[in-house]
């Protein structure tokens, strides 16, 4: 009897919530995958006609858009790997009694909606804000300088807004190193910086690559950043700005559902390649 | 200061100033974290002369007021906060069960249940989105609280597993073994023995799907509708300016969170130095 249940048990276990993701997670990935092959207009409806040809149209339209979001997000994975990492580190191994408090007080601002954040930042760095207002009124900047609206705007405000998934896993990674393996390094007379290239950073680089792909993955497909700080400046649009608007304003779902899975596949590909070549470093050094 | 005595000081010096440069780094890294949130308390409390609410006007504290009168922005924290709960619910109790599956019983296929809720955390927010809008699409569903409902249900379910999965990973099975060796048949021991050691996993895992439910849009958007969530709601109504109420909820969202927070640190601090490793669970991606 007890082999029955053993049998039993776990299909029941699953079933509720394996199905919720199957119907509201795999089968809309399928009907996403049909409706990227229709063809047709949104007033005379769109039918199924197994046009492949969407797909080379789109990447030969957007393949800048393309570019440019994945060029941000490596740009934002690496200054918020260069930025989280020190933060992290004094915080696993100069943190003492608060570790706790200082992780909590890292991840505090984040409960406050991203949308909310992100309308605040636009403000700060407004043309005439508080920042670049008074730096005006200073005369340290020129009257017409703005920082909105530039890919450097977008690029900082994806940084800010990432932050804590790049700390987080570091310093999950960090606190767990066992310090006797930094002190023998130093006892075989490595440098400081020899002990930490070598033995702490190569010990954390799990953490490393689960920050840069919790950092990479939303920041690649995000486009309120680019909305709100990039002001709706095309020239800063990520490829997510052009899924939305497809699917929500111009109503041309073949298109936005080609480009999404685009989308998904430079993804996939980035991140298996990067995940490859730290593997291959890791295995190397 | 003469040469030898540089000569022989500089290598001290510099090490102090090494030791003082990481806490001072984290330090202003922590402040740069809370600008936005400092000037969106700070405004709070701006009486703007229109609905613009971008320069310093002066102190008022009727947005504190006023606030609770407008019924779209009543409406939409109510469905805000209708969505949280119902799909916490859901997703932590659907989550749960799949925990309890993967850790405690053998079957085939487990690799494709990982999958299953593997790809739909690692996948941009853009995708799942717009996957679901293609379903409601294909289907001709109405869009509106059912739909924004499902949508929150399916990404919870995946971080609600993970977190309850480190849980049951790291719990002590002689306690189980105890209570059936003691007579307790299987449902006996998983409520008496299982269950309460499990809970404070399971508790953070609805914390962290409430959280992540409340501050949702990009998935949100493309299954709402015509009906408004509070991340909606305050979107659309900063596009020119961020009118002061919505500073005023996010500032009382803020302090909700900085209350709760305070509360787990005082709890730990009094719990002393049994208190386990940091609260990451808690706040994950």
């Amino acid at each position: 009897m007890r082999s029955l249940r053993r049998g039993l048990t776990p299909l029941l276990l699953l079933v509720p919530g394996g199905g919720w993701l199957v119907a509201f997670f795999v089968v809309p990935m399928a009907f996403m995958l049909l409706i990227s092959l229709q063809q047709g207009t949104f007033d005379t409806g769109y039918r199924l006609t197994w046009n492949f040809s969407i797909y080379p149209e789109v990447i030969t339209q957007y393949w800048e858009l393309y570019l440019r979001s994945a060029l941000y997000a490596v740009i934002t994975t690496a200054i918020t790997l260069a930025v989280g990492y020190p933060v992290a580190y004094t915080i696993a191994f100069r943190g003492g009694r608060l570790k706790n408090a200082l992780l909590l007080i890292v991840v505090l601002p984040f409960f406050v909606s991203f949308v909310i954040r992100t309308l605040n930042w636009r403000m700060i760095l407004s043309d005439n804000g508080m920042v670049f207002g008074l730096l005006k009124d200073l005369g340290l900047l020129e009257p017409n300088f703005h920082f909105l609206a530039t890919p450097a705007s977008v690029i900082f405000g994806l940084t800010y807004n990432f932050l804590p998934f790049m700390i987080l896993p570091l310093y999950v990674a960090l606190e767990k190193i066992d310090r006797r393996l930094i002190e023998a390094a130093t006892d075989l007379y490595a440098s400081r910086a020899q002990a930490f290239w070598r033995v702490t950073f190569v010990l954390s680089l799990p953490g490393v690559v689960a920050g840069s792909l919790l950092t990479f993955i939303p920041a690649v497909g995000d486009f309120i950043t680019a909305e709100v700080i990039g002001a709706g400046n095309p020239q800063v649009f990520m490829v997510g700005n052009i899924i939305q608007r497809k699917f929500l304003d111009s109503l041309d779902y073949p298109a936005a559902a080609a480009l999404s899975f685009v989308l998904v596949g430079l993804v996939m590909a980035l991140v298996t390649v990067y995940t490859r070549s730290v593997g291959s470093e890791r295995l190397a050094g | 200061m003469t040469a030898p005595a540089t000569a022989s000081r500089g290598p001290a010096l510099r090490a102090r100033l090494g030791s003082l440069a990481l806490p001072l780094f984290t330090g202003l890294l922590l402040l740069f974290l809370f600008a936005p949130i400092g000037v969106m308390i700070g405004f709070s409390f701006n009486d703007p002369a229109g609905r613009q609410n971008i320069t310093w006007q002066g102190f008022t504290l009727r947005n504190y007021v006023d606030v609770w009168g407008r019924s779209e922005i009543t409406n939409a924290m109510t469905t805000s906060l209708g969505v949280a709960t119902i799909s916490t619910i859901v997703a932590t109790t659907l989550g749960t069960m799949i925990g309890l599956a993967l850790t405690r019983y053998e079957f085939r296929g487990r690799w494709i249940m990982n999958l299953l809720i593997f790809i739909p955390m690692t996948a941009p927010e853009i995708i799942l989105g717009a996957a679901l809008l293609t379903l409601w699409i294909s289907f001709g569903v109405e869009r509106g609280f059912m739909t924004i409902l499902a949508a929150h249900v399916m990404f919870n379910i995946s971080f609600v597993v993970v977190t309850v999965r480190a849980r049951l990973a790291g719990m002590n099975r002689s306690l189980e073994e105890a209570g059936m060796d003691l007579y307790a048949n299987g449902r006996t021991t998983f409520w008496k023995v299982t269950f309460p050691l499990i809970f404070p996993g399971i508790l953070s895992a609805a914390l962290l799907a409430f959280a992540l439910s409340i501050d949702d849009y990009v998935i949100t958007v493309f299954s709402a509708g015509r009906v408004e969530t509070f991340p909606l709601w305050v979107y659309g109504a900063s596009r020119l300016g961020i009118p002061p109420e919505v500073n005023v909820l996010g500032t009382l969202i803020f302090l909700v969170a900085f209350a709760f927070i305070g509360v787990q640190l005082w709890a730990q601090r009094r719990q002393g130095r049994s208190a386990g490793p940091a609260p990451v669970t808690l706040v994950g991606r």
